[in-house]
């Protein structure tokens, strides 16, 4: 199989402004492009679109207004974990050898339709993603006697690890009291638990190994994916306080990339909702059941951003489609030695963890220098 | 009659394959096991509370019947864990299931 690397990355800022999808896609692909002038564009042959923004032919006037006419051009919508999805696809056409260049952009705008999923009627009346979250709250604080001021340590941390990402939504830090005393959506869920729909592009491009060569010596490769779709409705999670498809992606992006957990050195993981992220840290083994919190506070207390540096979803806003390419993007940067005042000391291995709809899909993907 | 037309009604009916029995969740017309026709079972089902929150003053909860269906129905009074109830309402409005319990 072909070895795919990350060459080149563009992104702007999370806002709330209102802009066309056509244009923030254009904006952080001219920035990839900008960043790296020495990138021929006739040598992309394909162009992938992540996004849940309902316009049509994306990936087609992307290329158009890029300049570039690919072989291969399409969106790809997966909710919120659409990005990585993107990239999986796109190294798939290059491990396959179908195309040896490939731009991934994902756009979204803080109207997205990607926020409910209409079909799941099983959760009745209650379909705004506040609802399942709260459930896992509940579950998770009463399996494992766990406060809500431990859960608030999360937004606590990532909103002080956002500061340090210009282009994150949120540029304030926030105490735990803050975040207690921040409007409460239901008696499990307060908002600054919560990560906030924005608008937000970012772009990766990813090539074969030989064309990587050509481009930069400072290629990040791709050596691990894992990707389980358990079902797409919540209610038929098996449990409401772990993320069994995430367990599983885990498991086999590690196992691709032949490393154990204790090897990665840094981590995006999707912390839609404080909860998830002490959740999706048990599932991936970084901590045992129930011991995500603990781990939360003393990285926080030892000011080690090793999980979520960027500011998570939280800190830095949840534009869904692109949320798994900016996540990808941190962790290159941090791999490359990029990442400035969010840097982690020594960054060799690490990890990306993107999910929808409830943990009922997740993508793991693993990344080294 | 379909699980819609039936929940339309305020009744809420179990969809089983006719073919080998199993439960089909969210309702659809065929099984996702071996795709044979779906057809609904009526009855005065009871079911269990595995989960709940709170909103205002109402409770959402996750409710199961039959060891199979998970839905997420409304209920006034405080929930228990484990606790037995039934569907008092149900139907569809705007476009969404709704299920309340008692």
């Amino acid at each position: 199989m072909i070895k795919v690397g990350i060459v080149a990355y563009g992104i702007i800022p999370f806002t709330r402004d209102e802009q066309k999808i056509e244009s923030i896609l254009l904006k952080s692909a001219k920035n990839l492009f900008d960043n790296n002038p020495e990138i021929n564009r006739d040598d992309i042959d394909a162009i992938l679109v992540s996004t849940n923004n309902n316009s049509k032919y994306l990936a087609p006037i992307l290329s158009e207004m890029v300049g570039i006419q690919p072989k291969i051009a399409h969106s790809i919508e997966s909710l919120c974990n659409s990005g990585t999805n993107s990239i999986v696809s796109a190294y798939s056409y290059i491990a396959s050898g179908l195309a040896d260049m490939i731009l991934i952009s994902g756009a979204e705008r803080n109207d997205s339709p990607g926020q409910i999923l209409e079909w799941d009627n099983s959760r009745g009346e209650f379909k705004h993603p506040i609802f399942w979250a709260s459930i896992f709250t509940k579950s998770y604080k009463r399996k494992f006697s766990i406060s809500d001021e431990q859960l608030a340590m999360v937004s606590v941390k990532n909103h002080k690890q956002a500061k340090e990402n210009p282009n994150a939504l949120s540029q304030k830090t926030f105490t735990i009291r803050d975040v207690m005393n921040s409007k409460k959506l239901t008696d499990d869920i307060r908002m600054l638990d919560c990560s906030r729909p924005c608008t937000g592009s970012a772009s990766i491009l990813l090539a074969s190994e030989k064309m990587a060569k050509k481009i930069t010596d400072s290629s990040v490769w791709i050596t691990g994916i894992g990707q389980k779709t358990t079902s797409a409705g919540f209610t038929k999670n098996t449990s409401f306080s772990s993320m069994e498809s995430t367990k599983i992606a885990g498991y086999a992006a590690l196992k691709m990339a032949n490393h154990n957990i204790r090897e990665i050195d840094v981590v995006e993981v999707h912390d839609a909702f404080s909860v998830c992220e002490p959740m999706a840290l048990e599932s991936l083994g970084f901590s045992k059941s129930g011991g995500g919190t603990s781990m939360i506070k003393e990285l926080y207390e030892t000011n080690n951003f090793k999980i979520n540096p960027r500011g998570g979803l939280i800190g830095s806003g949840h534009p869904f489609g692109a949320t798994g390419i900016a996540q990808t993007i941190e962790i290159t940067q941090q791999l490359q030695s990029k990442a400035k005042n969010r840097q982690v000391d020594n960054a060799k291995i690490g990890l990306v963890h993107n999910m929808s709809a409830a943990a009922t899909s997740s993508t793991v993907l693993i990344l080294e220098k | 009659m379909s699980f819609e037309s039936e929940l339309l009604r305020g009744k809420f009916c179990i969809p089983e394959c006719t073919v080998c029995k199993k439960i089909v969740w969210p309702p659809s017309e065929f099984c996702n096991h071996c795709l044979g026709q779906v057809s609904l079972k009526k009855g005065n089902f009871t079911g269990k509370i595995i989960e709940f929150s709170k909103q205002n003053e109402e409770y959402f909860c996750i409710v199961e019947f039959e060891n199979t269906i998970r839905l997420m129905a409304k209920m006034l009074q405080i929930p228990k864990i484990g606790q037995i109830v039934k569907i008092s309402k149900c139907g569809i409005s705007n476009e969404s299931y709704f299920f309340c319990v008692s």
